[in-house]
Parts: C-alpha cells; sequence; structure tokens
C-alpha cells in the first residue's frame, strides 16, 4: 500500500483536495464540512511532505498522467523547485482552514457554508496543480480553476460588503485576460514547436532564437502570468479582492494564490525559456527589473496613505511580490534563491498578519480600520502580541523569517554589483515601518476603550502556529536557505 | 408558455426521446462521434424544455435540487473514482488498461466509465445553471 502511494504522490497532492472539494458539497451540517476539509488540507500537506522526502532522494519526479508516455500525454514534474510552492500552498491551506472553524460561519449564512469550503478546496486544488503541472495547456487549465475559484470565494463576501460583488467582477475579468493572453502565448508556442509539454518545448524552440512568434508568445505567456502574480502594474484586482472578500478567505488567498504564479514566472523564465539567453535577460532588465523597483515603492507608498486595514496589508503584499520578482530579475543563482527564500517567508508572514487582524475584526464586529482599532492592543494581549511579531518579521528585524529573506536579497544584489538595488531594497523596508508603526501606535498607545474581549482559543490557536514559524524560521533558516539554494541551482543550473 | 396545448403536448411527446437520444450519444461516444460532454447538454435540455414550458416549480418537482446537487457531485467522483481503482490496482492515475482482462478492454471500461461521470457532471451543471439564472428574480421579490 506504502509503495502505491509514495509512487502516485505527485497526483494526490492536487487530487486530495480536488476530490474531497466534492465530497464535502454533499454535506450541509457546518462542523463536519469544515472537519472534511481540515482532514482534506492536512492529508494534502503530509503528501507534500512525504514528496519532499522523495525529492531528497531522487530530485526528480515524473508523473504520466493515464500512462500515456510524455511528450505526448500529460506530464506532471516535481522538483527541487517546485516542491517549495508545494508546501507553502498546502502547509499555509492547513492553518487557514483551522483558523476558518469559527470565522466562516460568522460571514456566511449557514446553508452556503459548505459550499465555501467546496471551492475553498478546489482553489487549492487548482493553486497545487499549477505548480505540479508540466504541460503548458494544462497549467492554463490549473490557472481557471483556481482563479474561477477564488473569484466566487471573493464573490462570497457580498453577504456583508457589496462591494465584494465588484472586487469579484474586477478579479474575474482581468484574470480572465490574463488567461487569455497566455493561452494566446501556448498557442502561438504550440504553432511553432507542435508540442505543449514544457521540456519538450524548451528542447524544440533551442533553433528557434530569432524567430518572430517565438518572442511574441513568450510575451503574452509572461503578461498572462505577471496578470495573476500581481506584478505591478497588472495588481489593480488584488487589494480589492483581498480586502473584501470573507475573512478566512483573505487569509488564504493573501498567503497562497500569487506564490504559484510567482513559481510559473521563474519556471517559464529560467527553465522553459532558459536557451534564449538574449531574450530572457532583456526581459529581466527592462521590463522586470524597472517594474518590481516601482512595486516597492508604489505598493508601500500606498499602503502608508490606506486606512482600512485589509486593503493596506494586500498594498503591502503588492510591494512584498515586487521583492520576489526583483529577486528574480537579478538573474544570478543568489538572488533567485532568495527570492524563494522570501516566497516562503512572505507566505508565512502575511497568512500572520491577516489572520490576526481578521480576528480583530472578527472581536469587534466592525469593518477594521485604524479608527476603530484604538487602544485594543490592551484589550486582547495574544493577538496583539502575535500582531507585532509578524509586523517585525514583515519589516525584517533580527531573529525574525523576514529578516533572513532581506539578508539573503541584500547579499544578492550586492554580489552582482547591484549596490544601488540593496540600497533601494533597504529604503523601501525602512518605508514598510511607517505603515506597520501606524497600526502599533494606535493599537497600543492609544487611549483603550472599556471593551472586554476573551480571546478565542480557536481562533488564537493558528495565529500563535503561524507566528512561532515566523521566530523559527528567523532563528533557524537552514531548512528554507537549503531548499532555495538547491531549487535555483536547479533552475539556472551551474552557468552563472 | 403552459396554457398553450401545442407547447405542452409536443413537449410531452419530445421529452423521452431528447433523452433516449442523449443517452445513444453517451454510449456511442466510445466508438465515434459523442461523449460525455454533448450527451450531458441534451440530456439536460430535455429538463430544461420541460420547466420552460411548465414553470420553473414544476420542472423543481420533476427534478429536485439536492437530487441535482448530489448528481452533479457524484459525477466527478465516478471520474476520480475510475483513477483511483487504477492507481489502486497499482498503475497510474486514469490508466485504463490495467481495468480489464485485456488492455483493449481496460480501455473500453475506462472510457465509458468516464465519461459516464462527465456526463452526469455536465447535464447537471448545466440544470443547476438554468435553475440558478430563472430563479434569480424569484430570490430577490423574497
Amino acid at each position: 500500500m506504502m509503495d502505491i502511494l509514495i509512487k502516485n504522490l505527485p497526483i494526490l497532492v492536487v487530487l486530495c483536495p480536488l476530490m474531497t472539494s466534492l465530497l464535502v458539497v454533499l454535506i450541509p451540517n457546518i462542523i463536519f464540512s469544515w472537519g472534511l476539509t481540515t482532514l482534506s488540507t492536512f492529508l494534502t500537506f503530509l503528501f507534500s511532505i512525504l514528496l519532499y522526502q522523495e525529492i531528497q532522494i531522487h530530485s526528480y519526479i515524473s508523473y504520466a498522467i493515464g500512462k500515456w508516455i510524455p511528450p505526448i500525454g500529460i506530464e506532471y514534474i516535481i522538483d527541487k523547485v517546485a516542491i517549495i510552492p508545494i508546501i507553502i500552498i498546502s502547509g499555509i491551506s492547513f492553518i487557514a482552514t483551522i483558523f476558518a472553524y469559527k470565522i466562516m460561519p460568522e460571514e456566511i449564512e449557514k446553508k452556503s457554508v459548505s459550499k465555501v469550503y467546496s471551492l475553498w478546496l478546489l482553489a487549492v486544488a487548482g493553486l497545487i496543480g499549477l505548480v505540479t503541472t508540466g504541460d503548458a495547456f494544462n497549467l492554463f487549465v490549473f490557472l481557471e480553476i483556481s482563479s474561477l475559484a477564488s473569484v466566487a470565494l471573493v464573490a462570497m463576501g457580498a453577504q456583508k460588503n457589496k462591494q465584494a460583488l465588484v472586487a469579484a467582477y474586477n478579479y474575474l475579468i482581468i484574470g480572465a485576460v490574463g488567461a487569455t493572453l497566455y493561452v494566446i502565448g501556448v498557442g502561438l508556442l504550440y504553432g511553432i514547436t507542435g508540442t505543449l509539454n514544457m521540456a519538450d518545448l524548451t528542447n524544440r524552440i533551442n533553433d528557434l532564437n530569432n524567430n518572430k512568434a517565438l518572442i511574441a508568445g513568450f510575451g503574452f505567456m509572461i503578461i498572462g502570468i505577471m496578470v495573476k502574480a500581481a506584478v505591478f502594474p497588472l495588481h489593480i484586482w488584488l487589494p480589492r479582492a483581498y480586502a473584501y472578500a470573507p475573512s478566512a478567505v483573505s487569509v488564504l488567498l493573501a498567503a497562497t494564490a500569487t506564490k504559484a504564479s510567482l513559481y510559473i514566472l521563474a519556471r517559464i523564465l529560467f527553465s522553459v525559456f532558459e536557451n534564449s539567453e538574449n531574450l530572457i535577460n532583456n526581459t529581466l532588465f527592462f521590463v522586470i527589473l524597472p517594474l518590481s523597483i516601482i512595486a516597492m515603492f508604489a505598493g508601500t507608498i500606498m499602503a502608508i496613505y490606506e486606512k482600512d486595514i485589509k486593503r493596506l496589508l494586500a498594498h503591502s503584499s503588492v510591494a512584498q511580490i515586487g521583492y520576489i520578482t526583483l529577486a528574480f530579475s537579478i538573474g544570478t543563482k543568489a538572488s533567485i534563491a532568495a527570492g524563494f527564500i522570501h516566497m516562503f517567508n512572505h507566505a508565512i508572514i502575511k497568512g500572520g498578519l491577516f489572520i490576526a487582524i481578521t480576528s480583530i475584526g472578527f472581536y469587534i464586529k466592525k469593518r477594521v480600520t485604524i479608527n476603530n482599532l484604538s487602544g485594543l492592543g490592551r484589550a486582547m494581549p495574544i493577538t496583539f502580541f502575535c500582531f507585532v511579531l509578524c509586523s517585525l518579521s514583515l519589516a525584517g528585524l533580527p531573529l525574525t523569517a523576514g529578516f533572513i529573506s532581506k539578508l539573503y536579497l541584500i547579499k544578492a544584489s550586492i554580489s552582482s554589483d547591484g549596490i544601488w538595488i540593496a540600497i533601494l531594497i533597504l529604503i523601501s523596508s525602512a518605508l514598510s515601518v511607517v505603515y506597520l508603526w501606524k497600526m502599533i501606535e494606535v493599537l497600543w498607545m492609544r487611549e483603550a476603550k472599556k471593551i472586554v474581549i476573551n480571546e478565542n482559543p480557536k481562533i488564537y490557536l493558528s495565529l500563535i502556529i503561524i507566528t512561532f514559524l515566523n521566530i523559527y524560521f528567523g532563528l533557524d533558516a537552514s531548512l528554507v536557505v537549503n531548499g532555495s539554494f538547491e531549487a535555483a541551482e536547479k533552475l539556472i543550473g551551474d552557468l552563472k | 408558455m403552459h396554457n398553450n396545448p401545442i407547447l405542452r403536448i409536443s413537449t410531452k411527446i419530445l421529452f423521452a426521446p431528447i433523452i433516449l437520444f442523449g443517452l445513444y450519444v453517451q454510449f456511442h461516444g466510445d466508438f465515434g462521434p459523442g461523449g460525455g460532454f454533448q450527451a450531458g447538454v441534451i440530456v439536460a435540455s430535455a429538463f430544461i424544455l420541460y420547466s420552460l414550458v411548465f414553470g420553473i416549480e414544476e420542472g423543481k418537482k420533476l427534478f429536485p435540487s439536492n437530487i441535482n446537487l448530489i448528481l452533479l457531485a457524484l459525477g466527478g467522483i465516478i471520474y476520480g473514482g475510475v483513477g483511483f481503482v487504477s492507481m489502486i490496482l497499482g498503475d497510474e492515475f486514469l490508466a485504463y488498461n490495467i481495468l480489464g482482462s485485456s488492455p483493449k478492454s481496460g480501455q473500453h471500461i475506462g472510457i465509458l466509465l468516464v465519461e459516464f461521470g462527465v456526463g452526469l457532471t455536465v447535464s447537471n451543471v448545466m440544470i443547476a445553471l438554468f435553475n440558478a439564472f430563472a430563479s434569480y428574480d424569484r430570490i430577490k421579490e423574497k
């Protein structure tokens, strides 16, 4: 039995949430549907841990769906790169599901809760599928699964705030345009190479270096993925979607949704098109580098002026995505590793911040804006303490996970003669302290309102777990750092 | 439209043949043109026609929403289940060869079951979509 399990792990991480999402929709009871969702996300997480162990032995696993041999059939590929986003997505979705237990029935009417959980699992399955698949068209299918499920999830926020419908509509249209651009790119590449398998694609575009269709196809694919990854200025859908989605959903989306797309961006840039060096170097230097730097500042500055806390965190996500793409755009082994390190750390940081803010929203029964926060820090010490730790991690103070990512990012940019990039990163980090301090100041220093809040262990349990992760990976980052360096080495080889 | 005898009678006459045609397309799928998607839409069109002529309430009496939801999920579960069976028998996900005594019969059984799952889901999604859009105003009035 065990060998069957091990053999099928690459598909099981996708199938487990996908199939349980079909079962969950049939369970009307809120507790049971939550239980099944938790079980499913836990199993997915377990499978991805097993997969991690397998990867340490084999370093590359290819899985042919339906035994149709690739490149004809659909192939799932797990290697040292793919395992990082898989663990991020499955782990964070497990924590977010634990968190959803109390929060979800509060915001969603009873009869649709199980449907929301079904969509929730579908979104997780789509995101993991994006990472595992080695087929360019299959990737598009998962792109649609994950984004349609996320759109429906965002729209469920309409039961509390009608703005969610606008947010979901924006997300739907912009996301659909992104997916269309991607599929146009795939079509063009299929036209000139006759294959959809990514590994095969890499070999076949080898001798097509200056083909115009190749360049156009590459452009379409990259732009399409950049929309999904919310790279500035294609991030317009993101702040609203995160801000007006149901609270638990914003935790899930904020921590996982863009990670899978960022991974695909890295994969297309450094793996699929690895032989078109000129094209890639130009894209990195003239497109992704400037956009990332603008994103770092634009996101941070918008966050400073934002009053609504969920939107504030969403703007800050745009800036953080900027760091990740900036790391990719430098294009050395150390910098790509730094990108993956920050991808992991940002997931736990932003997950923690969103959990803290939505718990505050749960206790005060109001939309969380700066003015509503006055003095609440004293009323809810545990939540506040975790919130401060996650904020410090976001700002990049030593002994937190955020510090590790900033450290490697700055080291990588200095070692590739980009001192000015390192300076810009430092300035932007310093600016991020402004909005973090703004929240902490209001929470702690303002006069306390006389309200008594009994913090519920069912809510702060997940917050404590994720805060602990922030500290743990700040003290001992070897796991993440080694994994990321191995991933970067796999992506760009020993060339640079 | 239920006051119009021509529509009423012709719906009653057409209802069964539409479903029969749907089933023909469904099971013809593994030999020739056809398959789960097309058959699902054809079968759903019979129920949608019924709802159009006799009204959405009557349509829901004929085909209750909760059964609709169960069948909708069941189709996907059948699809996935076939894949799981071939995994448990020791092959890859959705590898049909192992399902029968010979690869040929295995492919036959596999594609038949998978297409059945597809047909079930597609027809029920069609009906669910129709019901969702058709009952929109009623929800609003309440």
